[in-house]
C-alpha cells in the first residue's frame, strides 16, 4: 500500500484500462502475503520446541503481573481500580494473545540489514520492503495462536478468568489485534531506520521500549496509571497497541470506544504510513551516499 | 593426569578475569550503554512499585521499603548470572554444537572449571553496582533491622543463592550433549527470573514449588532478602546449603555423563 498504492492509482486514473492495472497490483500483492505467509509458516514449523521455549518464557512475565495485582485486590477487600482477580485474570491472558500479535520485525534487526548489505537486494525489488516484513510475520501469527491455545486453556484453568464479551466486542477485538499488529510494525520500522542515522540506537530504543511498556497497558491496566500519566498515555500511539485491544475484549467499554479506538488505531496506521514512506526515501538516500 | 589443586583452579580462574577484563576495557563506551540500560530498568523497578504502593500498603506482608530491598538484591543477582554464568554457558553450547569443546578438553585442567571461568564481561556487572546502591538505600531507610547475624546470613545466603544457580544453569547447559539446538534456554531462564522481583511467597503454591525446586530463584532472590528483612531462620539457611550441596554434586554428575557423550560423538 506504501510503495504501490499512490503508483497504481495514478494508472487508474485516466481511463477504463487503470481498473485492469489496478485489479491486477492488488492481485498480486495479496498473492505476496500469501506466500511470504505461507514460507514462515513452514519455517516456524521447523522448530517447534524453540517456538514453545520462547512462549513460555513469555507468558511468565503477565503471570507475574497477574498474581502481584491479585493479591493486591484481595487486600484490598476484592477490587482494585474496577478490576476483580477474575478480571485480572481475563485482562492478563488475553493480554497473552495480544502481546503474541504484537511481535514485530525488532529495530535492533536493522544494524544487521545494513551491515550485512541485506538491504541492497530488498532496494531492486519493485515493492516496498515493508510488505515483506508485514507479510512474514503475519505469516509467524499462524503458528503463534495454534501453539498459545493449550497456554491459554492452562492459564485458564488455573486463574479462572471471568470474560463475557459482547458480540461486538469480539468483532472489534478481532480487528483491533491486526490493526495494533500493524500499527506496532509501523513505528517499530520508524524506531530501526533510525540505524541510517546512527550506530548508537541502543539507549533511544531502550528509552521508547520502557516508555510503551508503562503507558500502553503492558505492566498495568491504564485505568491503574496515575492520572497525569494516564492522560500522558492518550497523546502517544502505544495504548492502541496493547491497552485498546485487551479491553475491547476484556470491558469495561462502550459502544462509542470501541468504535473510536478503532478508529484511533486507522488514525495512527495512517500517521506512521507516511512517517515510514517519507522516512525510508531519505534513509535510503543517505544508505546510497555512504555506500556508494 | 589432572593434578590439580584447588589453588591452581582458583589461580587460573583469576587469571581467566583478568584477561577478561583486559579485553573489556577496550570497549569502554559499553559501560556508559549497561549502566544506562541498568537505571533504566531500575527506574521501571520502582515505578512499578509506586505504582503497587499506591493502592496497597503491603504486598503479602511485605513494606515498600522491603520490596525496594528485594528488587536490589534480584538486581544485584541478575548482574551475577549475566556477567560470569550465562556467557560461560552460552559459550559452551556452542563449543559442543560446533565441535570446538575438542580444545578445552585437551588442556590439562578440569574441564568443568575451565568452562566455568573462560568468559566474564565485566561490564553486565554493572548491575551488581547499581542494585548494591538500590539495596544500601532500601537498608538505610529501614536500619533498625539490621544486625550482625543479618548481614551474616544475607553474605552466606546470597552466595549459595549464585552457586545454585550457576549448577541449573550448567545443568540446562549440559542438556546440550543430548539435545543440540537450545538457543532458546536463556530467553526461558530471563522470563523466569523476573518472578525474583517479588518474594516467591506471594505465588500460588505450584508456582512457588516450580521457583524453589525447578528453577531455583527462590534461594537466589527471595532467600537473601529475608536475611537483610530479618526474615530469615537457621531452617531455611540450613536447607539451602543442603540444597546447593545436592545441586553441586547432581551437576557435576550429569556434567561428567554429558561429557562422556560427547567424547563418544567425535571418536
Amino acid at each position: 500500500m506504501i510503495a504501490a498504492g499512490p503508483r497504481s492509482g495514478a494508472e487508474a486514473a485516466p481511463g477504463e484500462g487503470g481498473r485492469l492495472a489496478e485489479d491486477g497490483s492488488l492481485r498480486s500483492m495479496v498473492s505476496l502475503y500469501l506466500t511470504l505467509m505461507r514460507t514462515s509458516v513452514i519455517n516456524q514449523f521447523q522448530y517447534p520446541v524453540a517456538a514453545y521455549l520462547y512462549m513460555i518464557g513469555m507468558v511468565a512475565e503477565p503471570v507475574i503481573y497477574l498474581v502481584v495485582w491479585s493479591t493486591i485486590a484481595e487486600e484490598q477487600g476484592g477490587s482494585v481500580a474496577g478490576y476483580t482477580p477474575s478480571t485480572f485474570a481475563a485482562y492478563y491472558i488475553v493480554w497473552t494473545l495480544v502481546r503474541n500479535i504484537n511481535v514485530v520485525f525488532t529495530p535492533y534487526g536493522w544494524e544487521w540489514r545494513i551491515r550485512e548489505g541485506e538491504l541492497s537486494a530488498q532496494l531492486l525489488k519493485p515493492v516496498h520492503p515493508i510488505h515483506y516484513d508485514l507479510g512474514w510475520f503475519a505469516g509467524t501469527k499462524v503458528v503463534v495462536v495454534l501453539l498459545w491455545l493449550p497456554i491459554a486453556v492452562v492459564l485458564s484453568l488455573l486463574f479462572k478468568p471471568e470474560l463475557s464479551p459482547t458480540a461486538q466486542q469480539i468483532a472489534v477485538f478481532a480487528v483491533a489485534i491486526w490493526g495494533a499488529y500493524v500499527l506496532r510494525s509501523l513505528y517499530m520500522w520508524v524506531l530501526g531506520m533510525v540505524t541510517f542515522w546512527t550506530t548508537r540506537v541502543g539507549a533511544l530504543f531502550e528509552l521508547v521500549w520502557v516508555t510503551e511498556m508503562l503507558l500502553s497497558g503492558r505492566i498495568v491496566p491504564l485505568a491503574l496509571l496515575p492520572d497525569w500519566a494516564e492522560r500522558l498515555s492518550w497523546l502517544l500511539p502505544f495504548r492502541w497497541t496493547f491497552g485498546f485491544p485487551i479491553t475491547a475484549l476484556v470491558g469495561p467499554i462502550d459502544g462509542a470506544e470501541l468504535i473510536g479506538g478503532l478508529g484511533m488505531q486507522l488514525l495512527w496506521i495512517a500517521f506512521f504510513a507516511l512517517v515510514v514512506r517519507g522516512f525510508w526515501r531519505v534513509s535510503v538516500r543517505h544508505y546510497g551516499a555512504v555506500g556508494g | 593426569m589432572r593434578a590439580s589443586t584447588p589453588l591452581a583452579g582458583g589461580r587460573l580462574a583469576l587469571l581467566f578475569l583478568r584477561v577478561s577484563v583486559m579485553n573489556d576495557l577496550q570497549y569502554r563506551a559499553n559501560f556508559v550503554i549497561q549502566l544506562f540500560q541498568s537505571l533504566l530498568a531500575l527506574g521501571t523497578g520502582l515505578a512499578v512499585l509506586a505504582l503497587i504502593f499506591d493502592q496497597t500498603d503491603d504486598l503479602g506482608g511485605w513494606s515498600q521499603t522491603e520490596l525496594i530491598a528485594v528488587m536490589g538484591i534480584f538486581t544485584i543477582m541478575g548482574g551475577v548470572i549475566r556477567s560470569a554464568i550465562e556467557p560461560n554457558m552460552q559459550r559452551l553450547m556452542e563449543d559442543v554444537r560446533k565441535g570446538t569443546l575438542d580444545y578445552v578438553l585437551t588442556k590439562p585442567e578440569d574441564p568443568q572449571l575451565l568452562v566455568s571461568v573462560r568468559d566474564i564481561r565485566i561490564w553486565q556487572g554493572v548491575e551488581v553496582l547499581t542494585g548494591a546502591v538500590v539495596l544500601g538505600y532500601a537498608v538505610a531507610r529501614d536500619p533498625a533491622s539490621l544486625g550482625p547475624a543479618e548481614v551474616l546470613g544475607f553474605v552466606v545466603s546470597i552466595v549459595l543463592g549464585a552457586v545454585i544457580i550457576y549448577c541449573f544453569w550448567l545443568l540446562m547447559t549440559t542438556a546440550v550433549f543430548w539435545v543440540v539446538r537450545l538457543d532458546e534456554t536463556q530467553e526461558l531462564f530471563e522470563g523466569v527470573y523476573r518472578a525474583g522481583q517479588y518474594p516467591v511467597g506471594i505465588y500460588p503454591g505450584w508456582m512457588r514449588l516450580g521457583l524453589t525446586f525447578l528453577i531455583p530463584i527462590a534461594f537466589a532472590v527471595t532467600v537473601p532478602s529475608e536475611a537483610v528483612t530479618g526474615r530469615l531462620d537457621a531452617a531455611t539457611l540450613g536447607f539451602a546449603f543442603v540444597f546447593c550441596v545436592v545441586m553441586l554434586i547432581l551437576s557435576r554428575a550429569v556434567w561428567k555423563r554429558g561429557l562422556r557423550r560427547y567424547s563418544g560423538a567425535s571418536a
